[in-house]
């Protein structure tokens, strides 16, 4: 059934033109909690379909049957039926109890805790990034997060200003993120991959750029990540350009807003300790180039409305900027 | 005969004749109709491509906002409420509604709230913005606590929450005065069980408004005081939460789903029978079923909340409420297609609307049954998925049952019928472009495509998607356009509408289209639930006399409820230029014309 499924969308989609892959498709579960929901939503998606084929019809037989023509007869003028009336109503009822009971045991499946042995990751959402800490682990990173392959992870949603929702619909549900509460999600990623997903929760003006990316890597990757990332900056050699984009960082108002392990404690902006190694920057829109990084730092509100990273007063010259780049893309 | 029935600017301004307030109704209600449907336009033309760069995320994030508020409470709300003014007096056979200078206020304080939301897209200058748009921009359901001052410091929802309290008095207002008028003012023999469908599920409607209205009146009193007054309502650093205002929202959002399709079932209750010459079916049971889906709309409200994580037992319990609603809701379709079984249909314009609201809210059912489900709305809710479903509901649901109403009254309404090939070039236009533009939404939300954003990653695969929905939508567009030429070529090229031009049943079609003032020159006697027709135990009755048999008096217009409708926007003036003194010039306007109406002499 789920294949036949799949293959009806595949079918309309390809009619419409669209190819894929569908990076942050919810029909394409690699989790235990993204399985979950998607054979619940395969049980209703037929109900449906079935409810739908036959009442459709109906009214179309209907319309087709009973058109006006020339010399038929007055209509008899019936009121009711009541065996009819409770049919109908009792129909609705019973393949409701169908969606119901499954649904209501999905509920109570997903919403459990994770075992005691998962890796545990807090999401802090942030206007408009994704803030990623692994208590256990001492590792605080920004909007791309690893997990490994196959093991537990519980995460733990809150945020830091208004009402986000953590959504990478590959491994699951979306749950919001609500300043003052904390909301749990736990799955087990079935598949290495690189995961999109996105802010789902209106959260003001750069709404739409607030993206994300979850990497699940082996095993062996995971643990090297880890390593990588409990270490401290990487030290730029003396005399180069990413140590004279040091000496920009440590003059500038960067340090004010942002943590790098050791050179400066700001934590109103994503950490960047090791931002030389994440792929993308900005809240997972842009790739992590020079080219990138260079206009981001000149003028990051051109880039994404909004974005509380103002252009600087007075602006860095552009040998600066560069440096900056340097030293930023030694962060590894 | 007073002055009401005169021409002139004067006569309308001071009108209390629920006919012309209908007529005023409907013709705000449509121009604000098309408002909303420009900002959709430029909303799916943004969207045709990934990475669209037609308008900024600012401009973007006001017109989504803005689309949602002007047709929720700017056009399909109003419009209804046109054909409660104008139909439902006659249907019940009245002379007017019960408080006919309250009625006025009603329409009044309607148009000057929807001018002021709307005076925001120009207002920038006023406030230095540095831009002319400074509408509102944080969803037609404002999730607090990005509303606070401290995330938009803006104008921009001053303009939405002040807007949105004085719309909620006129809707209150004319609640009230509607729920009177059907109680109180049906004519003899028209018992509660004889009711037209669509007036019975007025009344049902008025009363959600007259119960849900005050709970967002209070999320939005809370906000003010926020915003203005510094307390801490959602505030989260003073131990508030702001999920308070999605319960308090919600608590009066669904009410308002059920305040908007309700009156739509109403219509096509009323619609299909003419058209099969049948009674509705299962009468009884589909007007219960209005009523019921009346009172459970209010324990359903926190599935709009799955993913804020309200627990299992909640989460399972509003599953099951929700599902719930669905039996009421499927009786009323079968009713509906058994009432055609049988008949004698009569492809009409109207007719092809109605069973258009059939097919299409069908769809809105389906997929709503859908995300009923908690863990499957955590993948669906917050992306295009939803915004498929509610324009399947809305659009499909609330407007062809509208559409189908504006063909079905409008000879009632002007006395010119409308073009008939026209309308069904309408209807097919639209019926085409509504699901070229919302059926693939279902496949962009699956995708992953959240809603509310101006721009979208070309990798997200969706593309070719938005663009087929931009398409629809430009169809959709040219629809209304049509309907709009319709409309005003009817004025003066529309064949002459008879008393009775579709063989109805019901009272409003046994006097003149349109209706003298007085609207009956003798007030009829009703003895069965279809009057006009002919059943096993009456004759069709006999229409009411041509010229009234005595003089009837009716009472002259009054400009007093215009003076203390303009009060209200004058006193929100005062919050949006932070002007204290203001505050007191409008509420003495408002306070001087509720006294000059209170004692206004009954012979004006």
């Amino acid at each position: 059934m789920p294949r036949l499924r799949f293959w009806l969308l595949t079918a309309a989609l390809t009619i419409s033109g669209c190819g894929g892959p569908y990076p942050q498709s919810t029909l394409h579960p690699r989790s235990d909690f993204g399985r979950a929901v998607d054979h619940l939503f395969t049980d209703i998606f037929w109900w449906a379909a079935g409810v739908f084929v036959v009442v459709e019809a109906l009214l179309v037989i209907v319309l087709i049957r009973f058109r006006h023509r020339e010399g038929r007869p007055a209509p008899k003028p019936t009121h009711g039926h009541t065996v009819l009336e409770i049919a109908w109503t009792l129909a609705p009822a019973v393949i409701l109890v169908f969606v119901a009971v499954p649904t209501v045991r999905t509920i109570f499946a997903t919403a459990g805790d994770a075992p005691a042995d998962a890796l545990r990751v807090e999401v802090t959402g942030h206007q408009w990034w994704w803030e990623y800490k692994y208590p256990d682990l001492g590792i605080t990173t920004a909007n791309e997060m690893h997990v490994p392959v196959g093991r537990p992870v519980q995460v733990a949603i809150t945020s830091a200003d208004v009402i986000h929702s953590f959504w990478a619909p590959a491994l699951g549900g979306k749950r919001d993120a609500i300043p003052g509460h904390v909301n749990r999600i736990a799955f087990r990623a079935d598949a290495v991959g690189d995961y999109s997903g996105q802010c789902a929760e209106f959260c003001g003006a750069s709404h739409a750029n607030m993206r994300l990316r979850v990497l699940v890597d082996a095993d062996s990757v995971f643990q090297a990540w880890v390593k990588t990332e409990q270490g401290g900056p990487a030290a730029p050699a003396t005399g180069s350009l990413a140590a004279r984009g040091k000496e920009v960082f440590l003059h500038s108002p960067c340090l004010a807003c942002h943590t790098i392990q050791g050179v400066s404690p700001g934590v109103i902006g994503p950490n960047l300790t090791h931002v030389g190694s994440r792929g993308t920057i900005a809240g997972a829109i842009f790739p992590n180039d020079s080219a990138h990084l260079a206009s981001w730092i000149a003028d990051a509100p051109s880039l994404k409305p909004g974005s509380l990273m103002t252009r600087m007063k007075p602006p860095l010259t552009d040998p600066d900027i560069a440096a900056l780049v340097a030293y930023l893309q030694s962060l590894k | 005969m007073s002055e009401a029935t005169g021409g002139g600017l004067k006569s309308w301004l001071t009108t209390t004749d629920h006919k012309r307030i209908g007529l005023l109704y409907f013709w705000t209600a449509f121009a604000f109709f098309l408002v909303g449907g420009v900002e959709a336009l430029v909303i799916r033309l943004q969207l045709a491509h990934p990475d669209g760069h037609l308008v900024g995320a600012e401009t973007y994030n006001q017109l989504f906002t803005m689309h949602g508020t002007t047709m929720i409470f700017l056009a399909l709300m109003p419009l209804g409420s046109s054909f409660f003014n104008y139909i439902v007096p006659l249907q019940i056979g009245a002379r007017d509604v019960a408080f006919p200078r309250l009625n006025a206020f009603s329409y009044w304080v309607f148009l000057f709230g929807g001018l002021l939301l709307n005076a925001s897209w120009f207002a920038g200058p006023l406030f230095h913005a540095g831009v002319l748009n400074v509408a509102p921009d944080a969803g037609w359901f404002g999730y607090a606590n990005l509303t606070e001052r401290q995330y938009s410091p803006g104008p921009n929802i001053d303009f939405w929450l002040l807007g949105l309290q004085i719309l909620g008095i006129s809707s209150l207002a004319a609640g009230f005065n509607f729920v009177v008028t059907i109680l109180n003012l049906r004519a003899p023999g028209l018992k509660m069980m004889r009711l037209p469908t669509f007036s019975w599920m007025t009344l049902v409607t008025n009363f959600l408004i007259i119960t849900a209205f005050p709970v967002i009146t209070v999320g939005l009193l809370f906000l003010m005081f926020d915003r203005f007054f510094g307390t801490h309502f959602y505030v989260r650093e003073a131990g508030a939460t702001p999920v308070l205002w999605q319960h308090l929202f919600w608590l009066f959002g669904h009410p308002e789903v059920y305040i908007l399709i309700l009156p739509a079932m109403g219509i096509v209750s009323d619609v299909l029978p003419t058209f099969s010459r049948k009674p509705l079916f299962g009468y009884t049971v589909v007007v219960y079923s209005g009523i019921l889906i009346g009172f459970m709309g209010w324990g359903v409200w926190s599935h709009h909340m799955f993913s804020v994580g309200l627990g299992p037992i909640a989460d399972s319990v509003f599953a099951a409420t929700t599902m719930l609603i669905a039996v009421p809701t499927g009786v009323k379709i079968f009713n509906w297609i058994a009432t055609l079984w049988g008949g004698d249909i009569r492809g009409t314009t109207a007719l092809h609307f109605a069973v258009g609201f059939i097919a299409m809210f069908i769809i809105g059912g389906l997929s709503g049954v859908s995300h009923a489900s908690p863990p499957a709305d955590l993948q669906q809710t917050d992306s295009y998925y939803v915004v498929a479903h509610i324009h399947y509901v809305f659009f499909g649901g609330t407007i062809f049952g509208l559409f189908a109403g504006i063909y079905y009254w409008w000879p009632k309404m002007t006395g010119r019928l409308l073009d008939e090939t026209l309308g069904k070039v309408h209807f097919w236009l639209q019926f085409i472009g509504m699901n070229l533009a919302f059926f693939p939404m279902h496949f962009i939300g699956l995708l992953g495509m959240p809603r509310r954003v101006y721009t979208y990653s070309p990798d997200l695969g969706v593309s070719d998607l938005n663009l087929v929905s931009t398409i629809g939508a430009l169809l959709i567009g040219l629809s209304i356009l049509i309907l709009v030429a319709n409309l005003w070529r009817s004025r003066t090229h529309g064949a002459p509408a008879s008393n009775d031009p579709w063989g109805g049943a019901t009272l409003e079609w046994g006097i003149p289209s349109p209706p003298p003032p007085y609207n009956f020159s003798v007030i009829p006697t009703v003895e069965s639930r279809l009057p006009r027709w002919r059943t096993e135990r009456h004759g069709p009755m006999k229409d009411p006399p041509a010229r009234p048999p005595a003089p009837i008096h009716m009472p002259g217009g009054s400009w007093w409820p215009i003076v203390a409708a303009f009060g209200l926007p004058v006193m929100a003036l005062a919050p949006l230029t932070h002007t204290l003194w203001v505050v007191f010039v409008g509420a003495a306007i408002l306070l001087f014309g509720i006294y000059r109406w209170a004692f206004e002499p009954f012979e004006v």
